[in-house]
C-alpha cells in the first residue's frame, strides 16, 4: 500500500502515463484516496461507513452465485434453495452469507444513521448526503423484502403476504394498487417471478448508482467528524486541513482493522449461528409456502420490526399504514428538524443528549415489540413508544433550538 | 488465541442453542449430534418406522453414508430397502395421493421438520400419543391436537393414557392435561423408548442441516486466520498513525 | 542512532508490515474464492443424474445401433455384424487408425476394433470437430470406397465403424469411447468400468 502511494506521488512516464492521458488514474486516485483528507479523530462510529460497502460487495458477490443455481418459480423455488444447501458444493456457504448478510446490511446501516445523528453528519452543508442516504436506506428495505419472498417459505409467503396488503390501505386505489402490486389475484408464482426481477436486476442496480452518488456527495463536502467542526477551515501552508490525515493509507489502514473484527463477527454468525437464535433465519420459513394455513405467529424479519411495531400500534388500517409510511420517511427531513447550530452531541445540552437516548431505547423497544404477539400489554408497550418514536422528530425543533449548548472548538479534540 | 477462538464459538454456539429452544413446557431432547453410533441407530429407526410415511426428499444416501461413516455394503443392507441408487433421495414408500387419502393430509416430509419445529418439539411429540378412542387412528397427541399420524411406535412405546383435569372459569371449562399412564406395555421400557426417540430425533436434527459439524470446523479456521490478519493490520496501522499527533 | 537512522528503521518496517498485510489479505481473498468456484462444479444431483446407465443389449439385431444419454452425452451402441467387423478401411486412409491418442478411450478399448468385445461398439455420438452428432451410414458404396461408418452433417467429418477418423476432414481424432463395462453378457453399463473390463 505504501508502494502505490509513492508511485502516485511522482510524475509518472510509461505505462501510467499513457493510462492518464486517456483516463484520469492518477487524478482520482489522489483526489480520492492520498489526498483526501479526513479528520484524524474519527473514532469508530466512523467504521460502518465502510463496512456498509463491504456488506454490499458480500451480498452481490453471493448472490451473483446463489442466482446460478436459485430457480424463482412457486414450484421450485424452496426445492432449489435446499439444492443449494445440500447439493451444490459449498452452497450452504453462499447462502448463510447472503442471509447474514441481509441482517447485517441493515445492523450496518442503522449504525451507520445513528452516527449521524450523533454527530450531526446530517446538517449543512451535508444535507444530501443524508437524503441520499436515507433513499438507500428505503431501496434496501424494498431489497430486504423482494430477497425475503425467494426462499418461499411460511415466513416469505405470509410475511409478504401481510406487508403488500397494507398497500390495500390506500383509500380509492388500494386494491387495484394490490393486485398490480402481485400481478395476481394472490401472491403467486407471477409475483415471486417479478420480486426476483426486482431484487436481482432493478433494486442493486439502484442501490448501487445511489451509494455512488452518496460518496460523490460525501467527497464534495468531506466527512464530518467527532466535534462536529470543519476541518478546511485551517489548512496549512501546503493547502493540506492541519487536522486532517490522507483517506490512504491512513484510514484505509484503519478501516482495514474494522472490517477484520467485523468479518470475525460476521464469520461467528455464519458458521456458528446462521439462523441467530431464529431471528436471521426464522423456524417457519423453513416449511415451504402453504396458501392454505397462516403460522401461528408471524412477525417480519427483525429489522423491520421496529415499523411493524408502530403500524400494529394503530387500530386502523389506514391510519396504521400512514403511521408507518410517516415513520419510514419522518428521518429524511431531520437536517431541518434539527434547529441547533451544534453539530456534534459533545457540544450539545442535555435536551438532546435525553431525547437521542430516549430515542435509542425506543427504537429498539420497538424492534422487540414488533417480534411479539399484538395483544395486551404489548400492544399498549407499542403505542407509548409509538408515540415517543414521533415526539423525537415532531419535538425537534422545539428543544433543540433552546437547547443550552457548549462552546465548539476551534480544533479538533 | 484458541481459548479467544473456543470462547467466541460457545458464544454463538449459545445463539444457535436459542433456536432448538422453542416451547417452553417441553422436556429437552438432550441430542449429541457427535454421537454417530445414535446417528447410525437413529438413520435404520428412521427407514425402518418413518420411511415408509415420510419422505426426506432432499437427503440424500451417500451424503448420509459419508457423514455417519457408513460403508457403501452397510449403506445398502441396512438402510436402503426399495433398491433406489446410493445417489438417491428419500422417498416414502407410499405415494404421497394415497397417503392423503387414508390420512386425511399428506404425511410431511422430514428433511427440514427439525430445523422447523425443533429437535424437542418431535421428541415430545414422538413420546405424547395416548388412546382417545373418538379419534380414527384411535390416538391422539398432547403435543400436537388432532394430529393425523397413528401412534407407529405402539408396539415399542406401548399405549398410554393421558389425564386430564378440569379447569373451571366460570362458565368455560378447560381441561388441563397432567400425566400420562401407561395402559399396554411396549417392548421397550420408558428409558429405552427415550433412547430410542432420541437417535431418531437425533437423525432427524442431522439430515435438516447435514453440513453443521462441517461448518464449525470451518469456521474455527477463518476466525483463526482473521486473528492473525487482525494483529498484523493493528501492527500496520499503529506504524502508520505514529507520526498523527 | 540519528533522525535520520529512525526514519530509515520506521520506514522499512512500515514496508514490511504493509507486504505482510497485503499478503495475508490476498491468502484470504484467494482462500475466499475456493468455495465460489467450487460452487460451479457439478452438483450432487448433477453427479446423480449423470450416474452410470445400463443398456440392455438383448433386443440390439446384429447392424443395428441404440441411442442412449449418459450424463445428457449421446452415446452410440452398435453392434456390429460380421461384414462389419471385415469391412474397416486400409490404416492409410485413417488419422490414427492403433488409438494412440489415449483420451479418446480406456486402455481396455485401444485396440483395432475399439472395444471391449469387438460385436459391440460404444462409442460418444459427439464428433470431435465442434461436437454435433454424426449420422449412421452403414450402407457400402464399393465405387466410393465407403464400407459404412458415420458421417458429420455439420462439416462433413468422416469416420468407420469403430468411430476411427478417417484423414482429410476437420474432425482431428477418433470418437471418444466411453468408460463401460459389460455387466453380464447382455447388459452393458456405460459411465463406469470399475472392476472388470
Amino acid at each position: 500500500m505504501a508502494r502505490i502511494e509513492a508511485e502516485v506521488g511522482k510524475p509518472q512516464g510509461g505505462f501510467m502515463k499513457w493510462i492518464d492521458d486517456r483516463f484520469p488514474f492518477t487524478e482520482t486516485m489522489k483526489a480520492h484516496a492520498t489526498e483526501y483528507y479526513a479528520s484524524k479523530n474519527f473514532n469508530w462510529w466512523y467504521i460502518f461507513g465502510v463496512l456498509a460497502t463491504v456488506v454490499l460487495v458480500i451480498q452481490l458477490v453471493t448472490g451473483i452465485f446463489l442466482t446460478m443455481n436459485y430457480k424463482p418459480a412457486a414450484a421450485d423455488a424452496f426445492a432449489s434453495v435446499e439444492y443449494i444447501m445440500r447439493d451444490v458444493e459449498w452452497g450452504w456457504l453462499i447462502r448463510y452469507m447472503h442471509s447474514t448478510g441481509a441482517s447485517f446490511f441493515f445492523i450496518v446501516v442503522y449504525l451507520h444513521m445513528f452516527r449521524a445523528m450523533l454527530y450531526g453528519s446530517y446538517k449543512k452543508p451535508r444535507e444530501l448526503i443524508w437524503i441520499i442516504g436515507m433513499m438507500i436506506f428505503f431501496v434496501l428495505m424494498a431489497e430486504g423484502f423482494a430477497g425475503y419472498l425467494l426462499p418461499w417459505g411460511q415466513m416469505s409467503y405470509w410475511g409478504a403476504q401481510v406487508i403488500i396488503s397494507l398497500f390495500g390501505a390506500i383509500p380509492g386505489i388500494g386494491e387495484a394498487l394490490v393486485e398490480f402490486i402481485r400481478g395476481d389475484y394472490s401472491i403467486s408464482d407471477i409475483t415471486l417471478n417479478r420480486f426476483f426481477a426486482l431484487h436481482v436486476i432493478v433494486l442493486p442496480l439502484a442501490l448501487i448508482a445511489l451509494v455512488f452518488v452518496h460518496i460523490v456527495a460525501l467527497h464534495h463536502v468531506g466527512s464530518n467528524n467527532p466535534d462536529g467542526i470543519e476541518i478546511k477551515e485551517h489548512k496549512g501552508p501546503d493547502g493540506v486541513p492541519l487536522d486532517g490525515v490522507p483517506f490512504h493509507p491512513h484510514h484505509t489502514s484503519k478501516d482495514l482493522v474494522g472490517i477484520i473484527v467485523f468479518l470475525m463477527i460476521f464469520s461467528g454468525v455464519v458458521f456458528f449461528a446462521p439462523e441467530m437464535g431464529g431471528y436471521f433465519l426464522e423456524h417457519a420459513n423453513f416449511e415451504p409456502a402453504n396458501m392454505t394455513a397462516t403460522p401461528e405467529h408471524i412477525a417480519p424479519v427483525w429489522y423491520y420490526t421496529p415499523y411493524y411495531a408502530i403500524l400494529r400500534a394503530v387500530p386502523s388500517k389506514l391510519w396504521g399504514f400512514i403511521l408507518f409510511a410517516i415513520a419510514v420517511v419522518l428521518p429524511l427531513f431531520l437536517p431541518w428538524l434539527d434547529r441547533c447550530r451544534v453539530r456534534s452531541i459533545r457540544y450539545r445540552g442535555w435536551m438532546y443528549k435525553s431525547a437521542l437516548s430516549i430515542f435509542v431505547v425506543t427504537f429498539i423497544t420497538l424492534g422487540w415489540l414488533g417480534t411479539q404477539p399484538a395483544e395486551g400489554i404489548y400492544v399498549m408497550g407499542a403505542r407509548i413508544f409509538s408515540f415517543l418514536y414521533f415526539m423525537f422528530f415532531l419535538l425537534m425543533p422545539y428543544y433543540t433550538s433552546i437547547d443550552k449548548t457548549k462552546p465548539v472548538p476551534d480544533r479538533v479534540t | 488465541m484458541l481459548r479467544t477462538v473456543t470462547a467466541i464459538a460457545a458464544l454463538f454456539i449459545a445463539a444457535e442453542g436459542i433456536a432448538a429452544g422453542g416451547g417452553a413446557d417441553l422436556e429437552p431432547a438432550d441430542i449429541e449430534p457427535g454421537n454417530i453410533a445414535s446417528l447410525q441407530r437413529g438413520a435404520r429407526n428412521y427407514m425402518n418406522y418413518c420411511s415408509g410415511c415420510h419422505s426426506a426428499q432432499y437427503v440424500r444416501f451417500n451424503t448420509i453414508g459419508k457423514d455417519l461413516e457408513l460403508s457403501e455394503e452397510e449403506l445398502i443392507d441396512n438402510l436402503m430397502f426399495n433398491a433406489e441408487k446410493t445417489f438417491d433421495t428419500i422417498r416414502a414408500a407410499m405415494p404421497a395421493g394415497d397417503a392423503a387419502r387414508w390420512f386425511g393430509q399428506a404425511p410431511p416430509d422430514m428433511s427440514l421438520m427439525a430445523r422447523a419445529k425443533g429437535a424437542d418439539y418431535i421428541f415430545n411429540f414422538l413420546k405424547s400419543f395416548y388412546l382417545d378412542p373418538d379419534s380414527p387412528t384411535g390416538v391422539d397427541n398432547t403435543v400436537l391436537a388432532g394430529t393425523s399420524m397413528p401412534h407407529v411406535l405402539w408396539e415399542l412405546q406401548g399405549y398410554q393414557a393421558a389425564v386430564f383435569e378440569e379447569h373451571h372459569d366460570g362458565d368455560v371449562t378447560t381441561l388441563v392435561f397432567q400425566h400420562f399412564e401407561p395402559v399396554t406395555e411396549g417392548s421397550l421400557d420408558s428409558e429405552d423408548y427415550d433412547e430410542f426417540v432420541r437417535d431418531t430425533v437425533n437423525f432427524l436434527a442431522y439430515i435438516a442441516e447435514p453440513i453443521r459439524s462441517d461448518r464449525r470446523k470451518i469456521g474455527t479456521w477463518v476466525i483463526m486466520y482473521l486473528i492473525v490478519f487482525f494483529v498484523i493490520a493493528v501492527m500496520l496501522k499503529k506504524q502508520i498513525w505514529k507520526d498523527v499527533k | 542512532m540519528n533522525e535520520d537512522d529512525v526514519d530509515r528503521i520506521d520506514r522499512n518496517r512500515r514496508h514490511f508490515l504493509a507486504v505482510a498485510t497485503a499478503v495475508t489479505g490476498a491468502v484470504g481473498i484467494g482462500a475466499a474464492t475456493i468455495p465460489f468456484l467450487s460452487s460451479l462444479k457439478p452438483s450432487a444431483r448433477a453427479q446423480a443424474l449423470g450416474a452410470p446407465v445400463e443398456v440392455p443389449l438383448g433386443s440390439i439385431q446384429p447392424g443395428e445401433m441404440v441411442r442412449v444419454l449418459w450424463r445428457g452425452r449421446l452415446v452410440f451402441v452398435l453392434r456390429r455384424d460380421e461384414g462389419m467387423l471385415s469391412r474397416f478401411p486400409d490404416n492409410s486412409e485413417l488419422r490414427d487408425p492403433d488409438s494412440l491418442v489415449a483420451e479418446q478411450q480406456p486402455d481396455y478399448a485401444a485396440n483395432e476394433t475399439r472395444s471391449v468385445r469387438p460385436e459391440y461398439l460404444v462409442v460418444e455420438g459427439s464428433c470431435t470437430h465442434l461436437g454435433c452428432a454424426p449420422l449412421e451410414d452403414f450402407e457400402v458404396r464399393p465405387s466410393e470406397g465407403w464400407g459404412g461408418g458415420f458421417f458429420c452433417p455439420c462439416h462433413g467429418s468422416k469416420f468407420d465403424l469403430a468411430g476411427r477418423v478417417y484423414k482429410g476432414v476437420p474432425a482431428p481424432t477418433n470418437l471418444r469411447v466411453p468408460p463401460h463395462r459389460f455387466v453380464r453378457d447382455d447388459l452393458i453399463l456405460i459411465g463406469q468400468d470399475t472392476g472388470a473390463a
